[in-house]
Parts: structure tokens; C-alpha cells; sequence
């Protein structure tokens, strides 16, 4: 796949190294100097580092004003956009704000849903779901288009992501078929879920390399490393569409606590080298909530290191 | 049909504390299948404010009634006596016939005494579930006759999103995932491979999004008035 964008995570993923993402959340308050901390943590062992939009539906700081940091950091930004929030007009004008600060990557998602978060009362909009935006970045990238049909002059130049949860319901069959259907829409590049179940992953692989759609974006394999057993079981219990297989809680279990830390980590290092192997992945995005400063570690211990110049 | 559910004693008794002359003006239509405002609710609620100013002590005449339907102004011309003898009206048909009712009798103050909340179905005994959100642009046609908008909590045109489990919607246990549904009939039905083609932003204006909405039948404005209609 030749790159089409600016994006450096695209090149780097284009010339068939691995990719690697992280992701910061921002504050729930204005200290815009804590992005640019955990964004110094994370920036030399990374591609690019996403900026979560108000995550699990509760209030942060927004994500383009901090990927407008990172940016003028020097640090390559990936601007989450959930569909939760904004209507199609308030997306477009964020999309075109974002490429005006030349930031040239978007995780496009659908949100959870705001009875998560801090403001269950609020109204929602989701105007358009995750498969809609990403039609909605390609518009206006390769045919120059807003949805209205209205021509730009200047194009925004990005290079498009999703998630997808290979591990949530109905089955793995059409969790794969909708993949496939955000790659149609336009997706190029796929950050999953938090893998943690590796048979099911693995399956979910096969059948994304067997229908082709692997040839058409990189797949990114999610990974979270468990800080604590409590952490794990909260993961397994009360995280819809997550999946966590009882030998890894019996694993961390087998650990005084306060070495369960220590062992997530090294699970976790260990999920990478395993997933490396498998034939599609190109890319690791790892989320480590809360724990910015492991991911020099689990970079490092994964073979991911140092990050290729392009 | 419209689902309300009657409104707590002590809210509906805060409007009228300060009145008389009350009439609870029920209708026969959807809130008497949801048992919220029809002959025998608007009874129920008569005989609470009847309780309540005698134990306040206070003069009363609670008056019962219901009509075919609220939404109709044949129907609601039926009222024009009891209206006018009454200081306040609670209506408790739903928040159609409540306004309509206000917007014939206008100089007469009336309250609602139901919550109404949405298009839906008698599922069970006292079980009733959304099913409809009135998108002015039916999609049933593709997803299998279940209706992605008012059954997915993020109304999602290509779902289901990542928080789908165990065909349980991402809010609730209790809260089947629409589409779990659609792709399980859309298996039935042997259409799954329409399930791998986007689908494109829908065009909400037919919706509530447009603003209030209208509609103009030309064909029945012609037409001579049919059986079942009041307007004769
Ligand atoms: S698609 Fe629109 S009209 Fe059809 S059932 Fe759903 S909300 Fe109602
Ligand atoms: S879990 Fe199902 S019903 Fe709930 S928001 Fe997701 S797709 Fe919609």
C-alpha cells in the first residue's frame, strides 16, 4: 500500500514495519501541561500518540485542543472523534480544524454511550455512527467534498483509522464482516480492542486475511497490560465487549500483589511477541490507562524498539 | 401505540391543590391499552383528590370523563359543558391530546396527569417497549423489520458497535442489543452479505430534527370522510 497522506504512522506502516500507537487521556480539568507530560513519557517509543474524546463519556479536556499540543511538541497526533457528542456539522469543523494544525491521523468511532459517564442526563446525538464518519473523512480527503456537497479548496490530508472489538457480540464471523465494512467505507488503519483472548483474535485474523481485508488496511493489535488482579477482574466483569480468559486472572492470582504489576507487564510483553507472529498484523496500539510511563518497557520488551525514521 | 404512565399523586396534587372544580378528562385511545388514561384511571385519580381535599378540608367537585379520542376536536367538542364548569382540567390522555384539549379550550387552565414516552408495544402484562421512534423514513425494509433507531441506544446505522455482548446492549443487561437482532434475522432471512455494504448518513430532516412536523394528505382532503373517521 503506498502512502496517500503526510501521516507518518501511514509511511512507517506503508515501508512494512510494525506501527506502534499509544494513546493519552486527558485531564478533567484545563492542566494542559499533563498532556504534555505523559505525551514527553511516551514520544520516542511510539508513531503517534491518540488523544481519547472524552472517554467512557466523561468530561475531559477535549481531544483536538490536546493533539494541538502534541502537534507543537513535535509529536505525531491521532485525534479520536466519537460520534456521540457531535452532530455533522460540528465533526466536519473539528476535521477541518484538526488538518489546519496539520494533524493527519483520526480514530473514528461511534463513542460509548453517555450513560458511562460522569453525565448520564445529557442528551445524545449520534447523528452519524463510526462507519458514517469515516465516510465522511474520505469525502472531504479524496473528493475534496463536505456532506452537504459543498467543494473545498483545500482538502484535509488524513489518513483514516477505526476500532473494531473482535471480541464482541453477535460472533467473531461478523465482528469480521464489520471490519470489513468500516475498510469499505474507508478505514486504512484498525486499532482493536484490548486483546486478551488470543485463540479468538487469532480466528478473527484468519478470517480478515481470508476475505483480503488485510491487503487493505493495517490492523493494529490492542494491547493493555493489567496493573493489578483487581484491574483484571474489572476488565472481565464490568467493561462491555471485553474479553478475559480465567487463566490469565488465575496467572495474576498465582502473584503476591505486589508483584501483579511486574507479571501484567510481562503478560503483556509476552501477548506482543506472540501477536507479532500472526500473519495481518502490522501495528501495536498499546493503552496503558493511567500508566503512560510502562510503555517505554513494554515497547521495548516487545522488539519495538527503537521506532524506524521515515 | 402511545405508552404514558400516570404521573405521581403528589405532582398531579400540586397542580390543583389551590382548585375546585376539577375535571380528569381520560381518552379511550392508546392510554386506555396502556392503562394510564382511560375511564378507569381517570376513576383512580378522582378518588385520590377527592381524598386528598376532604382530608385537606377544603370544597371539591372532582368530575370523571373520558372521550373517544383527545386528538380529535369532533371528540373533544364533546367536552365543552364540563370544561367550562371546571376550574382546572387534568388531562390524562397522552401529550398530543393533553395539547389539544388546551389549544379548544384555551382560556381554561389544564394540566397533564400522565407521562407520556413513546411509540411502542404491549409486550407482556404490563410490560410495554419501544419500538418506533417516528423517523419519518421507514428503513425497516433493510434490517431485517427490526428498527435500528429506536432499538440501538446510538441509533447506529451500521452496528452493532464494540459494546455488544451476549446480545445485550452495551447500557444494560436488561436491554436487548438491537442489533444482535437485526443480524440475527437478517442470518434467518439468509441476507447477511447486505450487512457488509455501509450505510450511508441518514437524512434526519423526516425526523424531529426537521422541526415540528406536518402532514399534508391531498388525497384525503379530497376525499369524502370514511367510516371510523369523526370527521363526518
Ligand atoms: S425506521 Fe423510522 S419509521 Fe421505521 S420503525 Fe424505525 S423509527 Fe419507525
Ligand atoms: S450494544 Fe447494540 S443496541 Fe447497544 S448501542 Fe451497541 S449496537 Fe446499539
Amino acid at each position: 500500500m503506498e502512502p496517500r497522506t503526510p501521516s507518518k504512522l501511514e509511511k512507517i506502516m506503508a515501508a512494512g514495519h510494525l506501527g506502534v500507537t499509544s494513546e493519552v487521556g486527558p485531564p478533567r480539568g484545563a492542566d494542559g501541561a499533563e498532556i504534555e507530560h505523559k505525551g514527553h513519557l511516551i514520544k520516542d517509543y511510539v508513531d503517534a500518540v491518540n488523544v481519547t474524546d472524552n472517554q467512557t463519556s466523561v468530561v475531559r479536556l477535549c481531544s483536538l485542543a490536546s493533539c494541538i499540543r502534541l502537534k507543537q511538541m513535535g509529536i505525531e497526533p491521532v485525534l479520536q472523534m466519537t460520534t456521540r457528542d457531535r452532530n455533522r456539522i460540528a465533526m466536519q469543523s473539528d476535521i477541518l480544524g484538526a488538518a489546519s494544525f496539520g494533524i493527519h491521523n483520526m480514530l473514528c468511532l461511534t463513542g460509548d454511550h453517555q450513560t458511562f459517564g460522569d453525565h448520564p442526563m445529557s442528551a445524545n446525538v449520534f447523528d452519524l455512527d463510526s462507519v458514517q464518519l469515516i465516510q465522511t473523512v474520505k469525502l472531504m480527503r479524496d473528493e475534496g467534498k463536505l456532506l452537504s456537497g459543498f467543494e473545498m479548496k483545500v482538502r484535509p490530508q488524513i489518513f483514516i483509522g477505526a476500532a473494531e472489538n473482535p471480541f464482541a457480540g453477535p460472533n467473531v464471523e461478523l465482528r469480521a464482516l464489520r471490519l470489513g465494512k468500516k475498510i469499505a467505507a474507508g478505514a486504512e488503519f484498525i486499532q482493536t480492542q484490548c486483546i486478551y483472548n488470543i485463540p479468538k483474535f487469532k480466528e478473527w485474523m484468519k478470517i480478515a486475511v481470508d476475505k483480503g481485508y488485510t491487503d487493505k488496511a493495517y490492523i493494529m493489535a490492542g494491547i493493555t497490560p493489567f496493573k493489578s488482579l483487581g484491574m483484571a477482574r474489572y476488565m472481565k466483569t464490568k467493561v462491555p465487549g471485553m474479553d478475559v480468559p480465567d487463566n490469565l486472572i488465575d496467572r495474576l492470582k498465582g502473584v503476591p500483589k505486589e508483584k501483579q504489576a511486574e507479571e501484567g507487564i510481562k503478560m503483556a510483553i509476552e501477548m506482543i511477541q506472540e501477536l507479532k507472529e500472526v500473519p495481518g498484523v502490522r501495528g501495536f496500539h498499546i493503552m496503558a490507562i493511567e500508566w503512560e510511563e510502562k510503555v517505554p518497557e513494554l515497547v521495548k520488551g516487545g522488539g519495538l524498539y527503537p521506532r524506524p525514521q521515515v | 401505540m402511545i405508552k404514558a404512565t400516570p404521573k405521581p399523586l403528589e405532582e398531579i396534587i400540586n397542580y390543583v391543590k389551590d382548585f375546585n372544580k376539577i375535571l380528569v378528562a381520560g381518552c379511550d385511545g392508546c392510554v386506555t391499552v396502556c392503562e394510564a388514561g382511560g375511564m378507569k384511571e381517570a376513576k383512580v385519580l378522582g378518588s385520590a383528590l377527592r381524598l386528598y381535599y376532604t382530608q385537606a378540608g377544603k370544597d371539591h367537585e372532582v368530575v370523571e370523563t373520558t372521550i373517544t379520542r383527545q386528538c380529535d376536536k369532533e371528540y373533544l367538542a364533546e367536552l365543552k359543558d364540563m370544561v367550562e364548569n371546571a376550574d382546572a382540567v387534568i388531562s390524562i390522555a397522552c401529550g398530543c391530546g393533553i395539547q389539544y384539549l388546551t389549544e379548544m379550550y384555551n382560556d381554561k387552565i389544564v394540566f397533564p396527569g400522565v407521562d407520556t414516552h413513546f411509540m411502542g408495544i404491549n409486550a407482556d402484562r404490563g410490560i410495554f417497549e419501544e419500538r418506533c421512534a417516528g423517523c419519518g423514513q421507514c428503513v425497516l425494509a433493510s434490517t431485517g423489520g427490526i428498527c435500528p433507531i429506536a432499538r440501538c441506544s446510538k441509533r447506529m446505522l451500521n452496528g452493532p458497535c464494540g459494546g455488544s455482548e451476549a446480545g445485550k446492549c452495551e447500557i444494560s443487561k436488561d436491554t436487548p442489543c438491537g442489533w444482535h437482532l437485526i443480524y440475527e434475522r437478517l442470518e434467518k432471512l439468509g441476507q447477511v452479505d447486505s450487512f457488509t455494504k455501509p450505510v450511508d448518513p441518514k437524512n434526519w430532516r423526516t425526523s424531529r430534527d426537521g422541526g415540528p412536523r406536518v402532514i399534508i394528505r391531498e388525497d384525503l382532503r379530497k376525499a369524502e370522510p370514511q367510516h371510523g373517521s369523526a370527521h363526518s
